[in-house]
């Protein structure tokens, strides 16, 4: 079953006297446990796209379905729900609040949720050694190599069990290694059943994705689930 | 978001910028300090002069020669003219009120002493045994000038502890003969120091009996009758039975004018109040710009936190919870201030009341609810537009601004 349906979708930016047609007439379905990567140049929408499905953004026209569910016509509060339980998200930059601790960057999507504090705790601790980061739960980011602070983001963007996550160029800011120990991390997520949606420009991530959405000029120009590849 | 959630991270949010948290703290405790200083200083004049007041005498009723048109009181009344003298017949006549517990009339002048081979100029108050009663003397030695007719005075005299001091040193002064004027008057009591006294210092007089103060100054009319109600609740009867029997006394014309302790001391009353407000006021502005301080503060906080309330937000805070979370550090950072300024502001009463122990420099109730009640008000008034502000971000907007 799909659990992201995108039909007719327009998002349009307004720069001064000029009209950009960031994504134009978009119809996208993505099913449960894929594992997607959106690719294309920079300006072809592949990021408002990813807005888009985060509910960062509204479409000017057209329907998103969330699992079924319309998620356009939803209160502001309510897609703050909807992100909250829903949707993960990971950042090239990871976006780590620097006065917390490993441990407090964690817990945040949960004290945001309202979830009592020993319930935090609980599963801050499990996360945190799944992912291997036991030893840094009270170092702060500016304590943490690049490669930890990822990881201490995937971590904070799993630990509310989200039905998409959603990753913006998550190797961009680190060295080849790093970011391989990074994909392996979010395509062990994915084989657990999570579906995963990320953005990059590096065609060598892209290609290890079972999908890939080639963007260009707010539109799609290549969907491998539609155009099977050559020799298949 | 759990309200305790929120507190915590507002907290942390500003421990984790402390020049920016100092120095808005620092503002708003600087204006409660103002504030709390500023009303002890105004309160504390306030209580010295109703002190002062209180130290002339309980139930006290004053008669004054002249009349002033408004019955108040008033520098006019010392320039009013008499048409007919007080007079120790007067006074005396006031003790047969049934209000009256005593009187004592009040005759001055100023005039040389000599004695021990000094001489000093003193201010002389001319009256009877019943003054110290109504001013409630204590006696260092000896005693008051004592009891007898009025009108033949006897040649002794009561000195303040200052003269004493000056001319005596440390002998017993008491049975001494000092000379006044062209008068030779036998010491027969020292006052006990009471300090100044509504610009007299009772320290500085020497004290004789009516009588004499008439002859030494050749005169035969009083600077003042004091008079001590019975009770307070026969303060007014005093007041109205001692106008009639003065208006009797001198051919139907009402030329005195009978003032109470407490027409005197509620005017003043009212003044320094009011002074107090003024100054409270005045450094209540203080506060309005430290308010405007944190505002100013919370603002730049938004724009430095713009990534993190972005990133807030695609964790799925909704708007109300990052509006809360910035209300609640604006909120702890008055409070904070305030509080601080609290504390600041006590001691600098305490320090004043170190350097002028006369002076109860003691920030009144309402002055310290009203300072920490304005703090917190505007501190949180100030807070809700960049708060706003913050819940108003948008996300994508915010989040590539990291």
């Amino acid at each position: 079953m799909s659990v992201i349906q995108l039909a007719g979708i327009e998002r349009v930016f307004h720069l001064g006297d000029s009209v950009v047609h960031a994504l134009a007439g978009l119809d996208v379905s993505i099913d449960s446990g894929e594992y997607v990567a959106i690719m294309g140049p920079s300006g072809s929408g592949k990021s408002t796209l990813l807005n888009l499905l985060g509910l960062l953004d509204r479409p000017d026209a057209g329907s998103y379905h969330l699992e079924g569910r319309d998620v356009t016509t939803l209160s502001p509060d309510e897609q703050a729900e909807v992100r909250s339980h829903r949707i993960g998200f990971v950042f090239q930059s990871f976006h780590l609040v620097p006065r917390l601790t490993a441990a407090e960057n964690v817990a945040l999507p949960m004290m945001l949720a309202g979830i009592p504090a020993a319930e935090r705790a609980k599963r801050v601790e499990q996360a945190l050694k799944d992912f291997g980061l036991d030893q840094r739960a009270d170092h702060r980011p500016d304590q943490l190599s690049g490669g930890q602070r990822q990881r201490v983001a995937i971590a904070r963007a799993t630990i509310m069990q989200p039905a998409v996550l959603l990753a913006d160029e998550p190797t961009g800011n680190l060295d080849r290694a790093t970011g391989d120990d990074v994909i392996h991390l979010l395509e062990a997520l994915n084989q657990r059943g999570m579906t995963l949606i990320m953005v990059t420009h590096d065609q060598k991530i892209g290609g290890r994705a079972r999908r890939q959405l080639m963007m260009e000029d707010g539109g799609l120009k290549f969907d491998s689930a539609r155009q099977a590849p050559a020799g298949n | 978001m759990r309200k305790a959630d929120v507190l915590r991270f507002a907290r942390d949010a500003a421990t984790g910028y402390p020049l920016r948290t100092f120095l808005s703290v620092l503002a708003m405790a600087i204006g409660v300090a103002a504030v709390v200083v500023l009303t002890a200083l105004g309160d504390g004049a306030r209580r010295y002069v109703v002190e002062q007041f209180s130290a002339l005498g309980s139930n006290l009723v004053i008669v004054l020669p002249g009349r002033s048109a408004t019955g108040g009181f008033s520098p006019a009344n010392a320039l009013t003219t008499t048409p007919r003298d007080l007079t120790a017949d007067d006074a005396f006549a006031i003790t047969r009120l049934p209000s009256v517990r005593r009187a004592a009339p009040l005759a001055a002048g100023n005039s040389e002493v000599s004695a021990n081979g000094r001489l000093r100029e003193v201010v002389v108050a001319g009256t009877t045994s019943s003054y110290t009663a109504i001013r409630s003397f204590k006696m260092a030695a000896g005693s008051f000038l004592p009891d007898g007719d009025w009108n033949r005075g006897q040649p002794v005299a009561v000195i303040g502890s200052k003269i004493k001091e000056e001319i005596f040193g440390a002998n017993p002064a008491v049975g001494e003969l000092i000379r006044l004027g062209d008068r030779r008057l036998r010491i027969v009591g020292v006052l006990k120091s009471v300090g100044q006294g509504l610009g007299m210092n009772t320290d500085e007089v020497v004290f004789v009996p009516v009588a004499v103060a008439h002859s030494l100054f050749n005169t035969h009319t009083l600077f003042r009758i004091l008079i001590e109600a019975r009770s307070r609740d026969e303060i007014e009867a005093v007041k109205r039975e001692t106008t009639a029997l003065l208006k009797a006394r001198h051919g139907g014309e009402e030329d005195t004018t009978v003032i109470t302790q407490d027409a005197v001391l509620a005017t003043f009353d009212k003044l320094l109040r009011a002074l107090t407000a003024a100054v409270a006021g005045i450094a209540a502005i203080s506060l309005a710009v430290a308010g405007i301080l944190v505002m100013n503060v919370m603002l730049v906080a938004v724009t430095q936190r713009t990534g993190e309330i972005g990133l807030l937000k695609a964790l799925g805070a909704r708007g109300a919870t990052i509006r809360d979370a910035f209300m609640a550090e604006a909120a702890m950072l008055s409070l904070v201030g305030a509080l601080t300024g609290y504390g600041l502001g006590l001691f600098g009463a305490f320090v004043l009341r170190q350097m002028y122990p006369v002076f109860p420099a003691y920030p009144p109730d309402w002055a310290v609810a009203a300072a920490l009640g304005t703090a917190l008000t505007t501190g949180l008034l100030f807070g809700i537009m960049p708060a706003r502000r913050a819940a108003r971000l948008d996300p994508v907007q915010a989040l590539m601004k990291h």
